[in-house]
């Protein structure tokens, strides 16, 4: 299945922040998306899940038009992450992953035990399962990352857009987070994460999307994409993109600012 | 929490509830023992002769009315509370409570007698919460929609108010200004059963959708954008909801009169004991709100020989109470 961005004009109400943007997502791959901040990544985000429309062109899920969807037959197929936000009440995780379930239920109905057993076990593969009770207005920052990510996993998508997934989280928690990534592109999920991080791509073997100027500027395999050049335009600061050998002699990739 | 905890204290909510029925029907200037009471509700048989019609005709309608508008209140509060993504949400917010206020006022000016008087107010408060929502719609796009509905309903409750205070003014000072003072403070001295006739029917059918959709209620409050991509259509659930809670605030207070704080705190007090899903929030706010209201009803009918008006009772116990809540909240 594909999910595909037709030359379109992306932003709000007749501001474009984004123009001639083609982007096609397939199952069973990782994009991740970098840019400076205010480059337009969360407005893609926005864009693909139908939550603004669009200026101009067109967003197609497995062909049909965004526009054709409904909200709830979408839902099943993409899911997303945003940003961590506060939440008004305090709901339990359990409940708060619950809720990804919400667009596999029909119009009146109450989450079964089935779902709620599909809730546990996406705890369970973020090794969460000991935040299950906890309120979630409680938790960290990372803590409540994570959580979302398992409401996501709910889900059950095909396409998981990810707007800066490991933001808030610790070195071990975006470890993780970065793992369970391939994991689920291994699962064959087409994955768009927005990342701070260019060497998150490098441990995804990541295509890699780059906002700039207001255009999607590049795009590709990430050993091509991510240069010293390229990072130098759009961060505007020096970095050097170092080949490694890790532990099994394989060859990785890194980047260090160079300062 | 567990399903069958939330039940048991679902189950205790509602005989309390009952209890304070009961409790409610002995209470006032004519004295009715327990004893009588229970004996006439099960045998039918009884000594005093003015019993009959001071159970059914006086006491009943009276019982029931605070049950529902304290139930409808309190459920109209949540489900605000929940549509809002803000805990300290009333369901005055839309400004029904203000357009009530002065439908009532303009109706009293015009000698409209006491349906007429139910009658403009309801129509008046769904009118003012019509103008938040189309007021809200007029302005800018950008911003975020939330925000916009409270500033629209601050402005036509702050519009309502204003009007209200004209129609004082102009009031007759004898006989009108009483009249209208006394309506905006609440209360139930004057409904029969015609009234909840009428009244039970509205609450029902708006309460009906608010608690089918009492799970996506949960969902919609992560704000719209979490929402639609969870699936849920939320513009149009949420414009459908906030007219069923308004419309279980409207139909309540064109009755009883303005009533505040019992939407507010009541919502937070019972989320502290069966927690903050809607699914069982909306049915335990009803029975708290209910068993609260009849209380309140009870103080204001006994406590001295002149009736206290509910709006000042509820408001005196209520800003303690909330206080309570929120330090509860903050211990839990």
């Amino acid at each position: 299945m594909e999910l595909e961005i037709r030359n379109a004009t992306l932003g709000y109400s007749g501001k474009a922040v984004l123009t001639d943007v083609n982007l096609t997502l397939s199952t069973g791959t990782t994009t991740c998306f970098l840019g400076k901040n205010g480059a337009g990544k969360t407005t893609l985000f926005r864009s693909l899940l139908g939550l603004v429309p669009l200026l101009g062109g067109d967003v197609l899920l497995d062909g049909r038009s965004i526009r054709r969807w409904g909200r709830r037959d979408y839902a099943r197929v993409v899911a997303y992450v945003p940003q961590a936000r506060a939440l008004a009440f305090p709901f339990p995780v359990r409940d708060v992953v619950l809720f990804g379930r919400t667009a596999h239920l029909s119009t009146f109905a109450y989450p079964r035990r089935k779902d709620r057993l599909i809730a546990d076990d996406c705890l369970e593969r973020l090794h969460i399962s000991h935040l299950s009770d906890r309120l979630f207005t409680r938790l960290s920052g990372g803590e409540q990352q994570m959580v979302i990510v398992a409401r996501a996993l709910a889900q059950q998508p095909t396409f998981l857009i990810m707007d800066e997934p490991t933001a808030s989280l610790d070195f071990g928690n975006q470890v993780k987070i970065i793992a369970q990534v391939n994991a689920l592109k291994d699962e064959s999920l087409g994955i768009l994460m927005a990342t701070h991080e260019p060497d998150h791509a490098f441990m995804c073997r990541a295509n890699v999307l780059v906002a700039h100027n207001g255009k999607l500027w590049k795009s590709g395999d990430c050993d091509s994409v991510i240069t010293d050049a390229m990072l130098k335009e759009i961060y505007d600061v020096n970095v050097c993109v170092c080949r490694m050998k890790d532990v099994n002699n394989r060859i990785i990739r890194t980047c260090l600012p160079v300062i | 929490m567990k399903r069958l905890k939330y039940i048991w204290i679902l189950s205790l909510m509602a005989l309390v509830l009952g209890m304070i029925t009961v409790f409610s029907f002995t209470i006032g200037r004519y004295s009715l023992p327990v004893d009588e009471l229970l004996r006439y509700i099960f045998t039918g048989d009884y000594t005093d002769e003015n019993l009959p019609l001071l159970v059914m005709r006086v006491r009943l309608p009276r019982i029931l009315i605070a049950i529902l508008a304290g139930g409808a209140l309190s459920v109209s509060g949540a489900a605000y509370q929940g549509l809002f993504r803000n805990p300290v949400v009333s369901p005055d917010i839309l400004g029904v409570s203000s357009g009530a206020g002065f439908g009532a006022a303009v109706a009293i000016m015009l000698s409209a007698g006491i349906a007429g008087i139910q009658v403009t107010a309801f129509v008046a408060g769904l009118i003012a919460v019509a103008l938040s929502l189309s007021v809200s719609r007029v302005m800018a796009m950008n911003h975020d929609r939330l925000l916009l509905l409270v500033l629209s309903g601050m402005i036509v409750g702050a519009m309502f108010t204003a009007l209200t205070s004209l129609m004082k003014y102009l009031a007759d000072s004898e006989s009108r200004l009483p009249e209208i003072t006394f309506w905006l403070m609440g209360s139930l001295t004057d409904v029969s059963m015609r009234e909840i006739r009428v009244v039970a029917p509205l609450v029902l059918a708006a309460l009906v959708p608010l608690l089918l959709n009492s799970w996506k209620l949960n969902i919609l409050s992560f704000g719209d954008e979490e929402a639609k991509s969870l699936g849920v259509n939320a513009g149009r659930l949420r414009l459908t909801l906030v007219c069923c809670a308004s419309l279980l605030t409207a139909s309540v207070v064109s009755v009883t009169g303005i009533i505040g704080w019992v939407g507010l705190i009541i919502p937070h007090f019972t989320r502290f004991f069966v927690g903050a899903d809607h699914r069982r929030l909306l049915p335990a706010s009803f029975l708290v709100g209910a068993a609260f209201l009849l209380l309140v009803d009870d103080l204001a009918r006994s406590v001295s020989s002149l009736e206290i008006p509910l709006g000042v009772i509820t408001a005196l116990i209520g800003a303690p109470m909330f206080f309570l809540a929120l330090r509860m909240a903050e211990k839990k």
